[in-house]
């Protein structure tokens, strides 16, 4: 299954190595993990999703991605629902015969899963709760790929 | 009959997360148009609507996109992913 998404806590470094392990052959793997940070008194993070818009949205970057980069495998992984602080978001990954594809990859998925995957962060800190801004920069990362 | 669904901020400022919504409204756009009329809470939603996105049938689409045979039309913030 190439796209996860689901409220469960995951481990990376076992979601790695099941990943390299399926990718037997790929010269080249590649992983992000994102992590919640903790920083200016974030005490916890609420991600909403849009079910079924997510994982088509998701599989289709997967999709353009694999055929892009000549990857061999990918996958992707996004938790929704309330995170604490130091937990695992989501992760990337990618297999391809050399390096400079599956680090691209990554990136280009990266870009596209910030600005086009439909989720939304919401902030909890001790003086009340916000909705994330999307960032400029991330919306200006998706033109490198155009 | 249309299947209105909003998330995050457009979620709390419309007051729910789903509606149906009878309309013959040809455009997204005409569609915001009748929806700002139900409630002062959909006003404040579609107030600025550079500030929102738009889904029909669960593909990103324009405000000027047609609605015909569309079942479902969801509106929401610039998404935050990753």
């Amino acid at each position: 299954m190439e796209v996860r998404v689901a409220p469960d806590p995951f481990d990376p470094g076992a979601e790695l190595s099941a990943f390299t392990a399926r990718a037997a052959g790929a010269g080249a793997v590649v992983s992000f993990t994102g992590v919640v940070r903790g920083d200016g008194g974030l005490s916890a993070l609420e991600i909403e999703h849009y079910p079924g818009m997510t994982e088509a949205a998701i599989a289709s970057m997967v999709a353009e991605a694999k055929a892009r980069f000549g990857l061999t495998a990918a996958r992707v992984i996004h938790r929704h629902g309330p995170l604490a602080v130091n937990e695992p978001i989501m992760m990337v990954l990618a297999a391809a015969p050399h390096r400079g594809a599956a680090f691209a990859a990554a990136e280009f998925l990266m870009d596209w899963l910030k600005s086009r995957a439909p989720f939304w962060k919401r902030e909890l800190r001790a003086d009340g709760a916000a909705w994330v801004a999307a960032k400029d920069e991330d919306e200006a990362a998706l033109g490198r790929w155009a | 009959m249309i299947e209105v669904l909003y998330f995050a901020w457009l979620r709390e400022r419309a007051g729910t997360s789903r509606e149906a919504v009878e309309t013959r409204a040809p455009t997204v756009a005409a569609l915001v148009e009748e929806l700002r009329g139900r409630s002062e809470g959909h006003a404040l939603a579609f107030s600025d609507l550079r500030a929102v996105r738009v889904a029909v049938d669960q593909k990103l689409a324009a405000f000027d996109a047609p609605l015909a045979g569309a079942r479902e039309v969801a509106f929401f913030p610039p998404m935050t992913g990753g």
